[in-house]
């Protein structure tokens, strides 16, 4: 067998990096939001990832935001870093960040260098080389977008 | 070396068999492909690909329609694979025998056909719980549309149905018992003799969900004593897209048509329809006859290399697969049952299963991450899915031994 590409594995590193593996082992802002005034579920039936996202919105902009549910290593460190990324911005500008983000990771948009705000996701940018795993990336921001637009249904990856 | 691996390598004629199968023959980044996931999908073996490519350019026509020499041979081809799988699976009859689009689509038929008519409020269906979503969802189905409750036999840590409690909840109201042969999640064979003989003493039929039984035993209904017995051509190294139902004659004759249209009729007026003898009764539309064909060139591959040799070549393999894996620091292993064939579900530490799945992958190490369509199963052991090895003919120790060393470096990446 091929010893020298198992003990490579740069593209590995690269999608399993320090601060991927930090977030999906101690995620932050874990758990329900009771004054949530936005909730939405994210789902990726392919490998039954399930959370749930909480905010709370005071005058136009994201006060608190927290998320529960189980997932693989990339999809609790993306929910984990949204959010501590949305707390604090406006509506609108987290709406944003969810398309910027989504559009980065599935290749839809050119990764150029993200809003400041948005520097720690480039953490994420590893799964580009990992199709199958680009939706557990996406999936909590799928759920943010559900949430601040007030869908009812769950935002599902498929 | 091993003594496991020199009592496996003995197989010398199934070790060559590996080269059948063009699909094996690749790289995964930089990686000779190891195949572990036949449980969901089998590889097919070139004998079967070439089959249908040669139907598909010679013989392709539509089947039992017309008088030209096309479509006779394209009814030779595809009720000749009907014959080659009755004699697979020992059916008394070619009647017996429905082709189908997969196990799915056997069991479905059987909700509807079998026992939507038959169903009253207070009768019940009885299933275990290591069942397939396909052997659940069915039934869920019919009950719904009857008024008819599901019942399920509970399963121990080991993953074996507690046939104390089965006994139990088998009384007089069930009107029929559904039971994988083979679990996909867990690798447990159900003991389906015993199911059978206490579910006939009651006078309850039996259907078993086989798609994990027909590619690694050697399967015979009549001696089995099964009702039903529904399998998938692609677990079995056939195409996809289709399936078979074995149904007893009296039962078949008893049930209506499940789908109508074509080649299910044997006369078509305003006034009504008489339908065709069996087993067309239950064959609407064209159906998918180089599938059917290429499932026949499966038999004939199965049948040539042997049941007998493949299920002790798996059963070898899946002791050393399960021997090495408990040896690895942090392996729980899921399914553990006595008597089990070619399945061995795991999780390592608090990886999650499809973390495990995307570095083995990168290794060029296929397995099956997630609930693997038993989420009754995972709910069980309370759980979000396992990483599932799987075995096939084609497999070896080396193929266990690339897995160990894939899952180790997993542990590096995690560690």
């Amino acid at each position: 067998m091929n010893l020298a590409s198992i003990q490579a594995g740069d593209e590995l590193r690269d999608l399993y990096r320090e601060l991927i593996l930090d977030h999906s082992r101690h995620p932050r802002n874990f758990g329900k939001l009771d004054d949530a005034t936005h909730t939405a579920e994210g789902i990726n039936p392919l490998c039954g990832d399930k959370l749930r996202l909480y905010l709370r919105v005071d005058e136009q902009q994201v006060a608190d935001a927290r998320f529960e549910g189980s997932g693989c290593a990339i999809s609790v460190a993306s929910a984990s870093l949204l959010t501590e990324i949305v707390v604090g911005q406006p509506g609108e500008v987290a709406l944003d960040f969810a398309r910027d983000v989504i559009g980065r990771l599935t290749g839809a948009t050119s990764p150029r260098p993200p809003a400041a705000e948005l520097g720690k996701i480039q953490a994420l940018d590893g799964v580009r080389e990992f199709p199958t795993r680009v939706k557990c990336a996406t999936l909590a921001w799928q759920a943010l977008n559900s949430a601040l637009n007030r869908q009812t249904t769950a935002a599902t990856t498929e | 070396m091993t003594q496991a691996r020199l009592e496996t390598d003995r197989h010398a004629p199934l070790a060559a068999l590996r080269e059948d199968f063009p699909a094996l023959q690749q790289d995964i980044g930089g990686n000779g492909l190891v195949y572990l996931d036949s449980a969901a999908s089998a590889q097919v073996p070139l004998s079967v690909i070439e089959k249908m490519a040669q139907y598909q350019s010679h013989d392709h026509a539509n089947v039992h329609r017309g008088v030209h020499t096309l479509s006779h041979r394209a009814t030779e081809a595809y009720e000749g694979a009907r014959d080659k799988v009755q004699a697979f699976v020992n059916a008394r009859s070619r009647a017996e025998i429905v082709l189908t689009s997969g196990t799915t689509e056997a069991i479905n038929l059987v909700a509807q056909s079998y026992c939507r008519p038959l169903l009253q409020t207070g009768d019940r269906i009885l299933i275990t719980h290591l069942e397939h979503h396909s052997n659940i969802v069915p039934w869920q189905l019919v009950c719904e549309q009857t008024g008819a409750e599901l019942v399920v036999a509970p399963i121990d840590e080991a993953g074996q149905v507690d046939m104390q409690e089965f006994t139990r909840l088998l009384d007089d109201n069930v009107r029929l018992v559904a039971a994988a042969h083979v679990s996909n999640a867990l690798g447990t064979i159900n003991p389906v003799r015993d199911i059978i003989a206490r579910s006939h003493a009651l006078d309850i039929p039996v259907l078993l969900d086989g798609a994990q039984g027909v590619p690694h035993l050697a399967i015979d209904v009549q001696e089995l004593d099964c009702d039903f017995y529904a399998f998938s051509s692609h677990k079995m190294y056939g195409p996809t897209g289709v399936g078979v139902l074995y149904a007893r004659e009296s039962l078949l004759d008893s049930m209506p048509p499940y789908q109508g249209g074509g080649d299910m009729i044997l006369e078509v007026t305003f006034s009504g329809t008489t339908y065709n003898e069996l087993p067309y009764k239950f064959e609407a539309g064209t159906p998918n006859i180089s599938g059917v064909v290429g499932l026949g060139a499966a038999v004939d591959y199965l049948q040539a290399a042997g049941m007998s040799n493949i299920a002790a070549h798996e059963a070898e393999l899946l002791d050393y697969m399960m021997a090495q894996l408990a040896n690895i620091d942090g392996i729980r292993l899921y399914g553990t049952a006595s008597n089990k064939a070619s399945v061995q579900s795991f999780m390592l530490e608090d990886v999650h299963p499809h973390d495990l799945g995307t570095i083995l992958d990168h290794q060029g190490v296929a397995v099956r991450t997630g609930h693997h369509c038993a989420m009754p199963v995972m709910q069980y052991y309370d759980i979000p899915g396992t990483a599932r090895a799987s075995l096939g003919l084609y497999n070896n120790t080396a193929d266990v031994d690339r897995l160990v060393t894939a899952i180790e470096k997993a542990k590096q990446v995690f560690a």
